[in-house]
């Protein structure tokens, strides 16, 4: 919300004293937040009105004129023009050497066709003004300023009203009142504990007539319109407005147009009110109705677009047509014209949801709309409408008729609230006397009798006495409340399950992994790109209804394809060797249940020349062991077609699967733009953590030696590792301590189509030192075993 | 004897002195001092002599056999340190060459920030949880005493999963307040930092998902002095002692009195200028906004079923992206989110 300082010191309080830093200040700590502020006239610099004392023609061109400028020094000073619409005596404005244009022109002296020019004489458009703003001035040259109020010498901004400061406003949206003049005067006033002038309209009237003569106003809609107030205006002469009222709709970003549509606007501004203007001509039958639209109904707006109509978007009908959308825009069909001669002034209140769905759907978010949509005060309509009036008659644009038609469809309801002093001081942690919140209140406008506040119907927020603290505490000032400090008896800290993740984070980290954070939404595409099966049940993820794009537009039921995303991404900005880690959630529809199961998944992704298969192992086990969870068992998965068939193992614990990892097949590496070998690991980090070991408590060293012996059986290539320790460890007996495999050999001595698995074996007993016998006699059953179960040789 | 002794001794020395090598050393130990050595056989000699001879040469033989040693210890470590001095100078190493490379990981810049801001609010007695991303409207919204209606219940600004618009990807970390209420009594003291979703195109300082940090104070006789100063201390932590804050009144409809807590831009100063020029860091505005803040709003503790008579509370949100950017001046909410580890590195 813009204001000029101008329109506030001139008419409701005036600040004039108070710097634009103090007031843009004082104004944002008292809750009003100041987005922006700007003098008008910092763009033009070094432009005053000069007379023209003699001019002649130039001697190398049959266009240009030398002229002496009268610009109030002592000289006169010679500038050099091409307009043709200068004379002698005329007051025009004078850009001095050094001076500035807006949008950063800067004018210096120089010779034009060797003729010294000390300047430039403007155009009004190279001082930012249009023809809106200066109806009727000649717009093709100089800028003639004889009929303006101004003297030689004179600083232009001053003649074009530029000597004034626009501060723009951050309004909240439960202060609706504050989107207008008189709702930031208010505010002004109480920030600076100065009174503010209030302002009643008067309407004189005519003996035009009596609107109930003419117009008939039904409000069918009854539920989207608490009130339609309106009045008519008859023997109207649509002409320019006057200059103060032009500049007043310039410094707050409106365009002039002409008397009648400049006053809605006005109002609308001041008010905070939105107006419109019909014309009466073409109001079927005088008769307007507040109804909703029928489906497939059509209206051209004013800015020339033919809208169609849903039901229920809330429109502004005469007998047979929509003439304009309510709160939005009016209709072309019933718009001001320059013959217009009789006018209706709507000041309605609409409902905001209403007016701000339709707003959204037809894709027109109007000024109007803007504040219809905070819900505006009904008690505002008849000053509005009546202010209008006012204008008019001001203007001298036409004859108000007697009378006022205002339907009203809501009961107004005064609100009392008690002052609770001692409640709001509690709240606040302050020491207030009475007396000062009476007075705080007071300046607000929110009238107290005894302990009773009686909220004024501009304040609909106000509803709670907690409402009323900020509103003590605010003009007490947010920064003068005493800081303290609470005792808290409860006790600070991590679940377990953070405590896990910052231990499983760190360990990545001390691994070589980086962590990555990445969308919790995804493309549906991932599925295919990580070639998942059509049955899988990851495929039946939750799709957003309304996603910003279909590669946002569903939650992600796996978290690969965003680690596999950001391996391609970074393999495509050239970087080498990347190690990756996400604590990923995923977001898994539950049967029966509104929402969705949010397990984390720890994804570990990798590329680079010292990765294979086996260091991610290495890491993975590292990692278990680090978090100090069961030792997980390690299963040969052939057919999950995200990994390569041959280099992918399931993790489990205790029989339950707990994570995945491998190479990714090439095909799905492909898919995200990479043609190295890339490997993943996918921990489910909820379920791991159900598989933590009791805290570690001492076992004594052993004080008996370790036996070492090394065993190299030859058995069928089928045979994997994991069955050989298997069936070593169980044949062993309780004596084995330790089983690892440290070689595998093929080649000649051992025959076609098998292979030798060397592994080292460590055997202790607790009470005593082993003897050859007893480490013989393990040896033996482990022979006799893989014999039996591998047809494993020593070889 | 006598001289042939001197003799040796003599000639031992020399040869002594003149010995190079450990193994120089050795021979010479064998040559003179062994079994068949030189003083052994003049030493066989002795039974020739006269019995007062004998104790006079005896002595003087155990004197040269003294000093030979003595001399062969001298000479061993004088020439184990010469040996030890030239393998140390043999094994001289370049010791500017790199060392051998040890990958270690980086954490996410982001969560490095988020996990000073966790420490420093565990310290201060606050329990970090932890809740659902996918939400119910009603703890998104309706509990926390916004309408339906409400423009931040738009299709154009939230994420909906059904049709009725009852579950939707949170908006906001503050349902969190809600679900903590639900299950604990006061005095609670809580932080819930997490992700949040709203529909915004991504851009340098947009991102359709980001994260925040809720906090929430109930308990007997909170007033908004605990407010600040729970809030300033972890400004002062966060940011450093020196740190510049400001309280301006603002509107959530889920606290009243509301407020947002502004600091001084530390690139200006709170001049709003850099050499004439307007800030870039604050735009001017001398102030960089940093959270939103309030005390609970009576309906949202009734709505918990706590007796807002008896309780009240504070609440905070505040932007991860936000503070960190300003913390590791970062300029592009995008690069948080792109992961290139030349980026990640860098932290």
């Amino acid at each position: 919300m813009k204001l000029n300082r101008k329109w506030l010191n001139e008419d409701y309080v005036d600040l004039r004293h108070v710097s634009d830093k103090e007031y843009v200040e004082t104004m944002t700590v008292f809750g009003q937040k100041v987005e922006t502020y700007e003098r008008m006239d910092a763009e033009i610099r070094g432009v005053v009105v000069g007379r023209v004392d003699s001019m002649v023609r130039h001697p190398n061109s049959d266009h240009m004129w030398i002229c002496q400028m009268d610009v109030g020094q002592e000289a006169l000073v010679q500038i050099v023009t091409g307009a043709q619409n200068v004379h002698p005596g005329d007051l025009v404005p004078v850009a001095l050497h050094n001076s500035w244009l807006p949008g950063g022109v800067h004018i210096t002296k120089g010779k034009l066709r060797g003729e010294r020019s000390n300047g430039m004489l403007c155009s009004f458009q190279e001082l930012g003004l249009t023809q809106n703003d200066l109806p009727g001035v000649f717009a093709d040259g100089i800028w003639i300023l004889n009929d303006e109020d101004c003297q030689i010498g004179q600083d232009i901004n001053l003649v074009i009203g530029n000597d004034d400061t626009v501060v723009d406003f951050e309004i909240t949206n439960n202060r609706p009142d504050c989107y207008s003049i008189i709702g930031l005067a208010r505010e002004s006033a109480a920030a600076f504990g100065m009174e503010m002038k209030h302002h009643e309209p008067l309407v004189k009237g005519s003996d035009a007539g009596q609107i109930f003569d003419y117009l008939d106003v039904e409000v069918p809609a009854e539920a989207l319109c608490k009130r339609y107030s309106s009045r008519m205006v008859a023997n109207v002469k649509i002409a320019p407005s006057p200059k103060w009222l032009r500049q007043r709709l310039r410094a707050n970003g409106v365009r002039p147009i002409n008397n009648i549509v400049d006053i809605t606007n006005y109002v609308m501004l001041e008010y905070g009110q939105p107006m419109h203007a019909f014309d009466y001509r073409y109001v079927s039958s005088g008769k307007i109705v507040v109804r909703e639209a029928l489906e497939g109904e059509t209206l051209t707006t004013l800015d020339g677009n033919m809208r169609s109509l849903k039901a229920g978007m809330l429109v502004i009908a005469d007998d047979n047509k929509p003439i304009g959308l309510a709160g939005i825009m009016g209709g072309e069909n019933s718009e001001i014209l320059d013959d217009t001669t009789m006018v209706v002034f709507e000041s309605a209140n609409f409902d905001g949801t209403s007016i701000r769905q339709t707003a959204l759907a037809l894709g027109m978010r109007t000024e109007a709309s803007g504040k219809f949509e905070k819900n505006l005060d009904p008690m505002m309509t008849i000053p509005a409408v009546q202010r209008a009036c006012e204008l008019v008659e001001l203007l001298g644009c036409g004859d108000v008729l007697d009378g006022t038609i205002d339907v009203i469809n809501y009961v107004p309801q005064t609100k009392e609230l008690p002052l609770e002093c001692d409640k709001i001081n509690r709240l606040l942690g302050t020491d207030i006397s009475r007396e000062d919140m009476v007075r705080y209140l007071r300046l607000l406008e929110i009238p107290v009798e005894g302990d009773t506040i009686h909220v004024p119907s501009f304040r609909p927020d106000l509803n709670l006495t907690a409402d009323i603290a900020e509103e003590i505490g605010r003009s007490y000032g947010y920064n003068e409340i005493p800081i303290t400090e609470f005792k808290t008896s409860t006790q600070g800290g991590y679940t377990t399950e953070m405590q896990l993740e910052t231990k499983a984070g760190s360990l990545c980290r001390s691994l070589g992994y980086s962590e990555i954070i990445t969308y919790s939404f995804v493309s549906p595409a991932i599925f295919d790109q990580i070639r998942l099966p059509q049955d899988s049940p990851l495929r039946d993820a939750l799709r957003i209804q309304n996603p910003l794009g279909e590669s946002t537009s569903i939650m992600r039921t796996t978290a690969l394809p965003s680690m596999l995303e950001i391996l391609g991404r970074n393999n495509a900005y050239h970087n080498k060797a990347v190690k990756l880690y996400e604590l990923a959630k995923i977001y898994l529809p539950a049967e029966g249940q509104v929402l969705p199961q949010e397990p984390k998944i720890l994804v570990l992704g990798t590329y680079g020349t010292n990765e294979n298969f086996f260091t991610l192992k290495g890491e993975i086990e590292a990692l278990f062991a680090g978090l100090r969870l069961k030792k997980p068992r390690c299963t040969a998965v052939k057919d999950n077609r995200s990994y390569h068939p041959g280099r992918c193992a399931s993790l489990s614990i205790d029989g339950e699967e707990v994570g995945v990892f491998g190479q990714i097949h090439p095909l799905t590496a492909k898919n995200y733009g990479m043609d190295m070998d890339i490997y993943c690991a996918e921990l489910d980090f909820t379920k791991l953590m159900n598989y933590r070991l009791p805290d570690a408590t001492y076992t004594p060293l052993s004080k008996y030696p370790t036996v070492s012996r090394d065993l190299a059986l030859v058995c069928p290539e089928a045979v994997t590792a994991a069955q050989a320790e298997d069936v070593i460890a169980a044949a062993a007996g309780k004596l084995l301590r330790s089983v690892k495999l440290f070689d595998i050999y093929r080649g000649p001595g051992v025959a076609e189509g098998r292979k030798s698995m060397a592994f080292s074996l460590e055997l202790r007993a607790d009470d005593r030192t082993l003897t050859d016998a007893d480490s013989e006699g393990v040896v033996n059953r482990i022979l006799t075993a893989v014999k039996e179960r591998l047809d494993a040789d020593l070889r | 004897m006598k001289e042939q002794l001197e003799q040796i001794k003599k000639s031992a020395l020399d040869a002594l002195e003149s010995a190079a090598t450990p193994a120089a050393l050795d021979e010479l130990r064998v040559r003179l001092l062994g079994k068949k050595g030189e003083l052994t056989a003049v030493l066989k000699q002795m039974g020739k002599l006269s019995p007062e001879e004998r104790p006079v040469m005896g002595q003087l033989a155990n004197s040269v056999r003294a000093s030979i040693e003595q001399k062969l210890e001298e000479r061993k470590a004088q020439i184990d340190s010469a040996v030890l001095e030239a393998k140390l100078a043999a094994e001289a190493i370049d010791v500017t060459i790199p060392g051998q490379e040890v990958c270690l990981g980086h954490q996410h810049p982001m969560n490095q920030v988020l996990q000073q801001i966790k420490d420093i609010f565990v310290g201060l007695g606050y329990q970090v949880v932890d809740g659902p991303e996918v939400e119910l409207a009603s703890y998104n919204f309706t509990r926390l005493n916004i309408e339906e209606g409400h423009p931040s219940r738009d299709r154009s600004d939230t994420f909906y999963f059904t049709d009725d618009d009852s579950v939707l990807l949170r908006t906001q970390t503050s349902p969190m307040q809600i679900r903590y209420m639900e299950n604990h009594k006061p005095p609670l003291c809580m932080l819930a930092p997490g992700r949040v979703f709203r529909k915004d195109e991504a851009d340098a300082t947009h991102s359709p998902m980001f994260h925040q940090i809720e906090g929430l104070v109930v308990d007997e006789h909170i007033t908004m002095g605990d407010l600040k100063g729970a809030l300033i201390t972890m400004m002062r932590k966060i940011y450093g002692v020196d740190s510049v804050t400001r309280f301006r009144p603002h509107h959530f409809p889920f606290t009243e009195p509301s407020c947002e807590m502004d600091m001084q831009c530390h690139k200006c100063h709170g001049t709003g200028q850099i050499d004439g020029q307007v800030c870039s860091t604050c735009h001017g505005e001398g102030w960089i906004e940093l959270l939103g803040a309030g005390m609970v709003h009576p309906d949202v503790l009734r709505n918990c079923g706590i007796d807002p008579d008896k309780y009240s509370g504070f609440a905070f949100g505040m932007g991860l992206e936000r503070t960190a950017m300003g913390r590791l001046k970062i300029n592009d909410l995008r690069l948080i989110f792109d992961n290139d580890v030349r980026f990640l590195n860098q932290f």
